[in-house]
């Protein structure tokens, strides 16, 4: 039973299941209400396969999660995705438009670690840096845009850092300040690598506070995370990948012991019962 | 310090500041980007440049060296990016690979060239010679404002002088850009800021700076000029505009004192003879960044705390 | 031309000859060798601030020498500058990486220039001097082994294989530090003595070829035959020996090559063979060269396109991916107006069936399939045992029914 209750799943999310369509006008025409749509998105790593042929078509105003296991190309399908890396195949619409035509609706967050935090510039800098687009070539900010970047970090609790080197921050603190940077870009979908990585509780409480209020608002958000134990509290939809999508739909119906076993292998389950909550970290198996 | 100043001092001086300040303040992109090597690279393809434009035209002129010098460099550039990417090298070793390669064959041309008769040897691309543009026409310092005078000045100083200002042009027009690109590229390309096409014309620029002023001052001293100044405003500050300007001020003080402590401090000593400016301004800017590592005020590591994170 | 080479490549070119071109080999492995352990390292230019760091020393020695006994040639005086010079550059790469927020690259540049201008400085102090006899050490800006006296070659030769039975003794400690530092201080090592008898190492390669090679191109001699031996092997082991043989082959070709007449240096014929070794390693490695990950790559595009094409022909999906219908076009599995073929049928199905064996496998056998890096492009046939696959089967059927 449980093939075709897969299929039966891939089908009723992705509306078109492995269908590649280059011609991202006609993937976008089928998913005019989704934010985001990937299809058969397929990146390759020296000749091995990092993510295969992932569909994924996100609700519109869903909060999804990204999991699976260390190494099982989370990252690297919102990077691709987004085209930051290079994909060997697939196809990404967002708002019904092709992914390059809809950046401006699109905010991304880094994942924490990847940049160096010794670097020159202060808070403020780093929220202003959200309005390139709205600048382009040879503009620069004026005081209207500081006011505007000093709400959104008021809206993380950071506005009293405002003019703090950002290397005296904590890793909390500057997880805040990724998100006040894309909440300055306006958009209407967040893609988030690892927000919840390695912040203290206060930081965990406000990133979570900001995305429901952003949900309310009628936001997408898609957060590659990797906490199992915060998953059914903080999402609505989940997508599971281990290079190829194990499941993915509604966190009630996709979030189940025999998907995440799939995903992680069953050693993650076996002290654990019924539930579909897992242990809190599995990479610390 | 008058008319012979004016003649013999005032040029070299300036054109050690021009090239100075613009390669310092490029560095400060370079050192924050950890690609402080590529200076390192890219001066060292200067000689296979010069020696291949000597072979193709036959004439050592200034035109001809400066477009085989910066030729070679925006190759070593392109095949530096294409060893590092197909054969998955790590930065330093592929650029290892091809700056070494290259001068190789640098070399090996130039010993089958029968270059006695020219002036194109391996020492001087290599160390340069300040002291030898002279302005003959200049008769004291009212020449700075006798235009005839000043349409003799030797090309190396409007040639720097032009550097320069593309470089602060460079810096200015696509400051955003440099920024970001520079802090988060993952975010630069998604908000359109393209973080490789801003990096490849920083290198760009920086090959140009350092053919233009390798003539002047030797491939390898630029790269002293590329790395000392900017690392050492790096430890005096937090903000990038501000270390630019420490960047700029080390520069002019590394050029200043290297150029006087070579040109007269033999003299003073006793020496008949003067050293080389351009290795003394090399060696006063190392003396700048040794300071700075032992009492620049923000000499120390920050955003560690990032590592252990709030958890 | 052709007599000299077979001459000088038997060593049969004078002593003189021959011993440069045997010192010249053992130096290339040793080289290589200590190079690898660089390049695991991701310290590969760190022997670029050495070399430039050693002419203060050169010209302060020839300097001091000269004035003390008026000739300032002697050249175990003028490496003893040397490698003085370039240990307090390597001194200081270390503490400006370790006590400054200024990363090695900045340091390893700022120590090359700053020596290097410093040691223009004392060059021309040199040229000025009465004795300024600056042949002696121009010799080693680009090296040159052609007018090397017998005293010099025997140095070099004797030095040289000194270091490579140095790295020899090492090899087990350098080769656990660079596989893993926690793992290597478990086992014993002291890792910090380690590297410091890397650097050591590295420093002494260094000086000992600056006669031979020069010292703007002695960097290669670490740098390019580790990187060629990259490609060949996975294993830290493996990757040595192949950078001491690819070091040794190069420098004894280059030394040859340069001993049949003027206008032949041998530290750039070293490094341009040595290059052109990494040119092919790049191009041909089957491992990890270009041609070979350009096909894998392609072959892996295509196995994708076809699975993909495959499974929407088994829905009645239509296709749009040029590249997705020219995969399927070629291979008979579509007709050229895109309607499915009898062949395009029967493959869908089966990959219909594939798909559906490797899912249930994944659903039964998590650990197992995870553990294997099976996704499902490998046929499952050739994948697993036969009678797994019919379980699997017989499974599947099951459900159906």
């Amino acid at each position: 039973m449980c093939v075709f209750r897969r299929l039966k799943i891939r089908t009723m999310n992705a509306v078109t299941p492995q269908l590649v369509a280059r011609d991202g006008r006609k993937l976008a025409r089928e998913n005019v209400e989704s934010p985001f749509a990937i299809s058969g998105l397929t990146v390759s790593y020296g000749g091995r396969p990092a993510v295969l042929s992932v569909d994924f078509v996100t609700p519109p105003g869903a909060m999804v999660a990204i999991i699976g296991p260390n190494g099982a190309g989370k990252s690297t399908l919102i990077k691709a995705a987004l085209g930051i890396v290079p994909r060997l195949s697939g196809e990404v619409t967002a708002f019904g438009l092709p992914r390059e035509k809809a950046m401006a609706r699109i905010a991304y967050v880094p994942q924490r670690a990847s940049v160096d935090w010794d670097f020159p510039a202060t808070v403020i800098d780093v929220v202003m840096m959200g309005y390139y687009r709205r600048l382009g070539l040879f503009r620069f900010a004026g005081t209207r845009l500081r006011r505007s970047a000093l709400a959104c970090l008021e809206r993380v609790g950071m506005a009293a850092f405002a003019d703090r080197q950002i290397g005296q921050l904590s890793g909390g603190q500057q997880q805040r300040v990724f998100i006040a940077r894309a909440l300055a870009q306006e958009a209407d979908l967040y893609i988030m690598d690892e927000p919840f990585a390695g912040v203290d509780a206060v930081t965990e409480r406000a990133i979570i506070a900001v995305l429901k209020d952003l949900k309310a608002a009628g936001k997408t958000i898609i957060c590659v995370h990797h906490d199992l134990g915060t998953v059914t509290e903080y999402f609505d939809h989940v997508l599971l990948i281990n290079v190829r999508r194990v499941a993915a739909g509604p966190v009630d119906e996709v979030f189940t012991i025999d998907n995440l076993q799939e995903t992680y292998g069953g050693r993650l389950l076996t002290a654990e019962n019924a539930g579909g909550v897992a242990p809190a970290s599995p990479q610390a198996l | 310090m008058g008319a012979d100043f004016v003649m013999l001092g005032l040029v070299p001086l300036v054109v050690g500041v021009l090239t100075s300040v613009a390669c310092a303040l490029l560095g400060n992109f370079l050192v924050l980007r950890r690609q402080a090597l590529i200076g390192d690279a890219v001066s060292h393809v200067v000689l296979p440049g010069i020696v291949l434009a000597y072979l193709a035209t036959g004439t050592v002129a200034a035109g001809a060296m400066l477009l085989g010098a910066g030729a070679a460099a925006i190759a070593a550039l392109v095949l530096i990016e294409i060893v590092r990417r197909a054969g998955r090298i790590e930065p330093g070793a592929a650029m290892g690979v091809v700056f070494t390669a290259l001068f190789a064959a640098g070399v090996l041309l130039l010993e089958q060239t029968d270059t006695g008769k020219v002036h194109l040897d391996v020492e001087h691309a290599l160390y340069g010679n300040l002291e030898s543009i002279v302005w003959f026409a200049a008769d004291g310092w009212g020449s700075l404002l006798d235009p005839a005078a000043l349409a003799e000045l030797p090309p190396p100083v409007p040639r720097l002088a032009l550097a320069l200002a593309a470089v602060i042009a460079f810096i200015a027009l696509f400051w955003k850009e440099l920024f970001i690109g520079t802090f988060d590229p993952g975010f630069a390309e998604s908000v359109g800021a393209r973080p490789g096409l801003t990096g490849f014309a920083l290198v760009v620029m920086v090959a140009v700076v350092a053919v233009m002023a390798f003539d002047a001052v030797g491939a390898i001293i630029v790269v002293a000029m590329f790395i000392c100044p900017a690392g050492a405003a790096r430890l005096m500050t937090d903000r990038l505009l501000p270390q630019l300007a420490w960047s700029v001020a080390f520069a002019t003080a590394a050029a200043v004192a290297g150029y006087m402590l070579a040109a007269y401090g033999p003299l003073w000593l006793g020496f008949a003879s003067s050293v080389s400016a351009a290795g003394m301004i090399a060696t006063v800017s190392g003396g700048i960044l040794a300071l700075a590592c032992l009492v620049g005020p923000r000499r120390h590591r920050r955003g560690m705390q990032a590592a252990d994170g709030g958890a | 031309m052709l007599d000299a080479f077979v001459a000088a490549l038997f060593l049969q070119a004078g002593y003189n000859t021959a011993l440069v071109t045997a010192g010249a080999a053992v130096l290339g492995a040793s080289a290589g060798a200590i190079g690898a352990f660089m390049l695991l390292r991701k310290r590969s230019l760190v022997s670029d601030a050495i070399s430039h760091a050693t002419l203060p020393g050169l010209a302060l020695a020839f300097i001091v020498m000269a004035l003390a006994t008026g000739d300032g040639r002697f050249m175990p005086g003028l490496l003893a500058g040397a490698a003085l010079s370039a240990g307090l550059g390597l001194v200081a790469v270390e503490w400006i990486t370790r006590r400054t927020r200024l990363t090695e690259d900045v340091a390893i540049g700022a120590v090359l220039s700053v020596f290097f201008g410093l040691g223009i400085v004392l060059l021309t102090v040199i040229q000025a001097m009465d004795t300024g006899r600056q042949a002696g050490i121009s010799g080693f800006l680009l090296g040159s082994t052609a007018g090397m006296l017998r005293s010099e070659a025997e140095v070099i030769a004797v030095a040289a294989t000194l270091t490579g039975l140095a790295i020899f003794v090492l090899r087990r400690p350098l080769t656990l530090v660079c596989f893993d530092q926690e793992y290597a201080a478990t086992q014993g090592v002291n890792v910090r003595a380690t590297d410091l008898a890397t650097m050591a190492l590295v420093l002494a390669v260094t000086v000992i070829g600056l006669k031979v090679a020069g010292l703007v191109l002695i960097v290669a001699l670490t740098i390019l035959p580790p990187v060629a031996a990259r490609f060949w092997t996975n294993r830290v082991e493996r990757m040595v020996l192949i950078a001491a043989a690819i070091g040794a082959v190069a420098a004894y070709l280059g030394a040859v090559v340069s001993s049949l007449g003027p206008g032949l240096p041998t530290g750039a014929l070293i490094v341009l063979v040595s290059f052109a070794i990494f040119l092919f390693s790049l191009v041909f490695s089957p491992l990890r060269g270009l041609l070979a990950g350009q096909m894998t790559t392609l072959a892996l595009r295509k196995r994708v396109h076809e699975r993909q094409g495959l499974l929407a022909l088994a829905r009645d999906e239509p296709i749009y991916d040029p590249l997705t219908l020219k995969v399927l076009r070629r291979a008979g599995y579509i007709r050229a107006d895109g309607a499915a073929t009898l062949e395009g049928r029967s493959a869908a199905l089966a990959a219909t069936r594939e798909e559906a064996l490797w899912g249930l496998y994944r659903k039964l056998f998590p650990d197992q399939a995870l553990n294997a890096d099976y996704h499902g492009l490998t046929p499952i046939n050739e994948a697993l045992p036969p009678d797994v696959v019919r379980d699997l089967e017989q499974r599947c059927n099951l459900r159906a029914a």
